[in-house]
């Protein structure tokens, strides 16, 4: 297999590498570069300044509100996500009522449930997020009328426009689309643990909350924290960019006084708003930092032997 | 079998594997809590069931509203189908526009994507050569870096190229962002194949693109598809590349379209036709999911179940 070897392989890689160089690679290594600088992004001209942008950031106070927002969003989003997607994988799977055969057995119709649950994964996040912000209107939205029907005239909050709510309202929007995709990855895996181990636990006199913490969990950890670290980088990340982008105008974008600002907003508005390119990169290697944190703490933390079955 | 007085055992996973048979013969559901938690479930899930599809139906009723009623009666039916909605959303709100930039752009970056991504993986997972791992780690490291961050001096470099608002510049950048992905699961896919066949063809004289084309690409077929369908999803309801690299009114693709089309019908008021567009939008992707959910699926959980 030695003739022309290289040849092919050079060949072979020259395009995808050149293109992923190019247009992902540079960038990055340029994005940190002009976090020392004071580019404007408007004209060439620019000069180094050293530590400057990063020591702006410690007294930028919209700065510090998106870095809580996110690390609020990293911190739950994909606790709730993740729970509530293995409660009902599990209810799906082992839920349901005993069958002549089986000691275990999912509920009847669960193959309906992961179809519709499905349904928000392959939507636009941008599409979800448009929907939602209609259904969140305070006036005429789907919400408030569905609590004034049900006689609740007294409570109408202005959901994305009250600095309390709006965080957890466009919290909720990536919980309802994720949610679901997780459940039919978390199915995907319990249907592969053997029937066996339920059944003999189950004799044993387990209860199914036992069950589901000494078999599922632990033969499940592994698909668990992919999910963590995927959740994570999604709640860090472009989805909730554009949540938070198209859902909560407001007079600065990101919602009444920024109360729903994350960070790769800040990033975008600082470049493409402001007109101050250096400094948005500077906040770029913040979250950066904070994505790689994220990261490892998720691989450490999750660290367990592996097991076989 | 289990009753309610027995104390949980914690020592379930030591157990050794009861076979099959004795389980077999159990009898049917005789204890309660297998009824309670049976309506639990059953009600928990029909509730997020409930949940899920309320909003698309909500959006598809209002679809078919005027703009009084949306604003008078978000929940009451429509008090008859207002199709003009749709022909307007599409005709006059530039829908028709946005769908074919959108069908344009992932059409190409998705050939792009699959073609360079498999040629990368391949390369990668079948021959060995001096910074091989260095390569390989340089494509997936792309899969945890947030874009936002290269997003601002790309702007910059597409503008350098002229290639910035325009729908190459798009499919490019679309390609170069999928492949980490792509080459990641590819790469573990090209590994699981059998290098005989390779061999066997390499030895009857077919050169090695050759054998790539002809004998190792169609045998990746289902990884190809897997794949194939995570890029596609993907790459239709992207968001933020497009509205940082393509502002151009007239190649905006689906997403931003319709996020632009919101923004302007604050002065407009076509809320109807909003509505209507939003819909055209979801329900293809619904239809075609509904269909294919079984590939759709895999091949969306497939590359995190590995």
């Amino acid at each position: 297999m030695q003739h022309g070897k290289y040849r092919f392989i050079v060949g072979f890689l020259a395009a995808p590498l050149g293109i992923y160089a190019l247009f992902v690679i540079w960038p990055f290594i340029q994005s940190i570069y002009y976090s020392f600088t004071d580019w404007s992004g408007l004209s060439p001209e620019f000069k180094m300044v050293g530590f400057k942008n990063y020591s702006r950031i410690l007294d930028d106070e919209v700065f510090w509100k998106s870095f809580q927002h996110s690390v609020t969003f990293v911190l739950l989003l994909p606790l709730v996500t993740l729970t509530l997607a293995l409660f009902f994988a599990f209810m799906l799977n082992v839920g349901g009522r005993r069958r002549k055969n089986a000691a275990i057995a999912g509920v009847r119709g669960s193959a309906f449930y992961k179809v519709v649950y499905f349904f928000p994964q392959v939507l636009s996040i941008a599409i979800v997020a448009l929907l939602f912000q209609f259904a969140y209107n305070p006036n005429s939205g789907a919400l408030n009328s569905a609590l004034k029907a049900v006689g609740l005239d007294s409570v109408q909050p202005d959901w994305l426009g009250d600095p309390d709510l709006a965080l957890w309202c466009v919290f909720a929007v990536l919980v309802w689309s994720t949610v679901g995709f997780f459940v039919v990855l978390f199915s995907a895996g319990m249907a592969s643990i053997p029937r066996d181990y339920y059944e003999a636990a189950l004799l044993d006199g387990a209860n199914r909350i036992t069950t589901f913490f000494k078999i599922t969990l632990p033969l499940l950890w592994d698909t668990v924290q992919s999910g963590w670290a995927y959740m994570g980088i999604l709640a860090l990340g472009a989805e909730s960019f554009a949540v938070v982008q198209i859902m909560t105008v407001g007079p600065n974008g990101g919602g009444p006084d920024y109360s729903t600002t994350v960070l790769p907003l800040y990033v975008y508005q600082k470049a493409f708003r402001d007109g101050q390119a250096a400094y948005a990169t500077t906040i770029g290697v913040a979250l950066l930092v904070l994505t790689l944190l994220f990261v490892a703490v998720v691989m450490r933390l999750g660290r367990r032997e592996r097991l076989e079955y | 079998m289990k009753t309610t007085e027995t104390p949980p055992v914690d020592t379930a996973e030591e157990r050794p594997p009861v076979t099959k048979v004795t389980v077999a013969r159990t009898p049917p559901a005789k204890a309660t809590e297998g009824r309670v938690l049976n309506f639990f479930s059953h009600g928990m899930l029909i509730l997020w069931a409930f949940m899920v599809v309320l909003p698309l139906l909500w959006a598809v009723m209002t679809s078919f509203k005027t703009d009084r009623d949306i604003f008078s009666s978000p929940w009451a039916l429509p008090d008859r189908l207002h199709f003009e909605n749709w022909s307007r959303a599409w005709t006059s709100a530039n829908m028709s526009d946005y769908f074919l930039n959108t069908v344009i752009v992932v059409g190409f970056s998705l050939l792009g994507t699959m073609l360079l991504g498999s040629m990368a993986a391949y390369v990668l997972a079948r021959f060995d050569f001096p910074g091989n791992r260095f390569i390989y780690f340089l494509f997936i490291g792309g899969m945890s870096f947030p874009i936002i961050l290269a997003l601002v001096p790309l702007f910059y470099v597409m503008q350098n190229l002229s290639l910035l608002n325009t729908l190459p510049g798009l499919i490019l950048v679309y390609i170069a962002y999928s492949l980490p992905f792509t080459v990641f699961f590819m790469t573990a896919f090209f590994r699981t194949l059998p290098s005989s066949v390779a061999e066997a063809a390499f030895v009857d004289g077919a050169s090695h693109t050759r054998t790539f084309f002809q004998v190792m690409l169609p045998m990746a077929k289902p990884g190809l598809i897997s794949v194939g369908i995570f890029n596609f999803l993907g790459q239709w309801n992207q968001y933020m590349l497009p509205t940082v690299l393509n502002t151009e009114p007239d190649r905006k693709v689906l997403t931003q379209g319709l996020v632009q089309l919101a923004v302007s019908q604050g002065y407009k008021g076509d809320w109807s036709g909003l509505f209507a567009g939003l819909v055209m939008a979801m329900l293809p992707v619904l239809a075609a999911y509904i269909v294919f959910q079984r590939q759709v699926v895999q091949g969306l959980t497939a590359g995190a179940l590995k």
